[in-house]
């Protein structure tokens, strides 16, 4: 058998595309994150509960309607999406003047409110909640054997996170986006309609959210409780790429995940809080994130 | 964060009213045991010191730690240890359990003074969960079990803390020494200082203050205490266990606070009764106590971000304020 560090070849990979995996999540969240941050200036605590309640969503989907995992990929994130907006709408954007601190203990309020509610009629033991018939099974790339739905995972938050980056970069709702960012009032002066942006953001925030929560459904059980111990990782990301830049998020997502990987397969009891140990680190050398212009 | 902590305005009426508080509220607490249910008073005045020391890091420097339960729940493992496996007396545990607590918030503070504002409640919240995952493995915390069956012992070797009325009256004075010290730091021209950091970062770094420095202090300080609370709510109830340590038990006492009145005295103790109670009504209610909590936060933060007792200062004192 192959060995690569004292370690069998195939263990070391398979420990690799776990941290993969996780990586891709912590991905999709941070830059949920930072969209949301970057407009609002606001740390969406209730970001890990969307992620759940996205989760959710698909599994009530199939066993209430009977609807599948592909339309549940479109409707999960559409349904987390708009509770998002009304959620902004009638209650969130009442904080944009107040310390920014405001939103974060609203957020985690209201991630104690979703959760309590699922917890309430779920329990917290997982649901499964099985991947669709196209994805199951595995492939053998002669090196591993690669679950097919777990690369169809890394594929999809890879083109989600592209997909995201260049909608805010190089189209012209993402220019606004950009635009309204940096000075809310000038945009207003020029006509545009910046609630109206801050509602989609918020929207938008949350459908990723909700969309990386149907995406694990299959991976993870589905629980009340599966958003509350991610949600504590992906700040951790947050704070190490710094929140500055949406594809430092990601690209640090991803850095994260894998560290976490390698560190199951050479010393296992720390692979739960490596990203923290990590986070220490980086605040040591480089307090303002790896990616992040501001102190 | 000037406008996070609603700095009560007419200081010279409201100490009037403090002091009045204070008179009536020790001859209440001297009282109560033989009207109320001593472990549920003895729980309140375990959240509300714990509440006060997190408050003196939000309220009074204007920090938001979203770790606290690691000083609250490490003091209590280590206090229950020390009781427990080395067999030291309460006192020198709860002495054990404060000084690991002020250790922990040296280093957690250490790190965390790097950043400002949310960055510094994400790390703060991310260095405890740290602690939390540590705390599942040690193997002296026994994982889900906790440490249970913690001897009370007897306080210096004369008061006999298994007597309800014993340790009632031993843990009313750990609560008032530890709010009186408090007290102390708040309107001492350190804490000055810190309420100068809160008022104005920039400012205070211009006046030559080198604010890591207070900022710190303040962290050890606000740890220690937290984890005073921690080691008494051990010997209380005679455990410890991984509850102290969750993230939940972090945002509790941020809506205590909160829901009290945040850079008020006596606001976190409000806070702490309030929730408390709520907690042990809806226990027996079925009634998920994580929503109830959720909501009030939400209520708090849209509605009366000033908590009951500031919104009561602002109320009937805030005519006064020219």
């Amino acid at each position: 058998m192959t060995m690569i560090f004292g370690i069998p070849l195939q263990a070391f990979l398979g420990q690799l595309l776990v941290g993969l995996i996780n990586g891709s999540f912590y991905a999709m969240l941070s830059l949920g994150l930072a969209v949301i941050f970057g407009m609002l200036k606001i740390i969406n605590f209730a970001h890990g509960a969307q992620y759940m309640f996205g989760a959710f969503v698909g599994f009530l989907l199939l066993k209430w309607l009977n609807i599948g995992y592909w339309p549940a990929l479109i409707l999960a994130p559409l349904v987390v999406g708009v509770v998002g907006m009304v959620i902004e709408r009638t209650m969130l954007s009442r904080l944009y003047n107040l310390d920014p601190l405001y939103g974060l203990l609203f957020t985690f309020g209201l991630a104690l409110v979703i959760e309590g509610v699922f917890r309430y009629y779920y329990g917290v033991s997982g649901q499964p909640y099985a991947a669709p018939a196209a994805l199951a099974g595995g492939t053998n790339l002669g090196f591993m054997f690669l679950p097919n739905y777990r690369g169809w995972v890394v594929v999809s938050s890879l083109v989600i996170c592209l997909g995201t980056w260049l909608a805010i970069e190089k189209t012209k709702l993402g220019a606004y986006l950009r635009a309204a960012t940096e000075n809310p009032k000038l945009v207003q002066a020029f006509g545009i309609n910046v609630p109206v942006l801050l509602t989609l953001t918020y929207g938008l925030g949350s459908a990723l959210a909700g969309l990386a929560g149907i995406l694990a459904a299959p991976v993870y059980q589905v629980s009340p409780l599966m958003g509350s111990d991610l949600i504590i990782v992906v700040f951790a990301v947050v704070v190490v790429g710094g929140m500055g830049s949406i594809l430092g998020a990601v690209v640090t997502g991803y850095m994260l995940g894998l560290a976490e990987g390698l560190t199951k397969v050479f010393y296992p009891e720390a692979s739960n809080i490596v990203v923290f140990v990590i986070m220490a680190v980086v605040l040591l050398v480089r307090p303002a994130g790896l990616f992040g212009k501001d102190a | 964060m000037a406008d996070l902590t609603a700095t009560p305005t007419e200081a010279k009426s409201i100490a009037r009213l403090e002091w009045l508080l204070v008179a009536i509220g020790i001859v209440g607490l001297l009282a109560a045991p033989f009207f109320l249910y001593p472990i549920f008073l003895m729980q309140i005045m375990c959240f509300a010191l714990f509440a006060c020391a997190f408050n003196l890091l939000l309220g009074y420097t204007g920090l938001l730690s979203f770790g606290h339960a690691a000083f609250f729940g490490g003091a209590a493992y280590f206090c229950a240890h020390a009781v427990k496996v080395w067999g030291w007396p309460p006192e020198a545990g709860i002495l054990l359990g404060t000084a690991g607590a002020a250790v922990l918030g040296l280093v957690m503070g250490f790190f965390a003074i790097r950043r400002q504002g949310i960055y510094f409640a994400m790390i703060t919240l991310a260095l405890a969960q740290m602690f939390f995952f540590f705390c599942v493995q040690a193997p002296f915390t026994r994982g889900e079990d906790g440490i249970q069956g913690v001897p009370r012992g007897s306080l210096f070797g004369l008061i006999d803390l298994s007597r309800p009325l014993g340790i009632y009256y031993v843990v009313l004075g750990i609560f008032l020494i530890g709010v009186f010290a408090i007290w102390r730091i708040v309107n001492s021209p350190f804490g000055m200082i810190l309420r100068s950091i809160r008022e104005n970062e920039n400012r205070a770094i211009s006046l030559g203050y080198s604010i890591a420095n207070y900022k710190l202090a303040a962290f050890v300080m606000s740890a220690a205490l937290a984890g005073l609370a921690g080691a008494t709510k051990a010997i209380v109830f005679q455990f410890a266990t991984l509850t102290d340590v969750t993230w939940q038990m972090s945002g509790e006492v941020i809506l205590m606070t909160l829901l009290g009145g945040i850079g008020t005295m006596v606001g976190p103790m409000v806070g702490a009764a309030f929730i408390v109670t709520l907690q042990n009504t809806l226990a027996t209610s079925g009634f998920p106590v994580t929503i109830a909590t959720g909501v009030i936060f939400m209520a708090c933060v849209l509605l009366f971000r000033r908590g009951i007792v500031g919104e009561i200062y602002a109320r009937f004192l805030g005519g006064s304020k020219s």
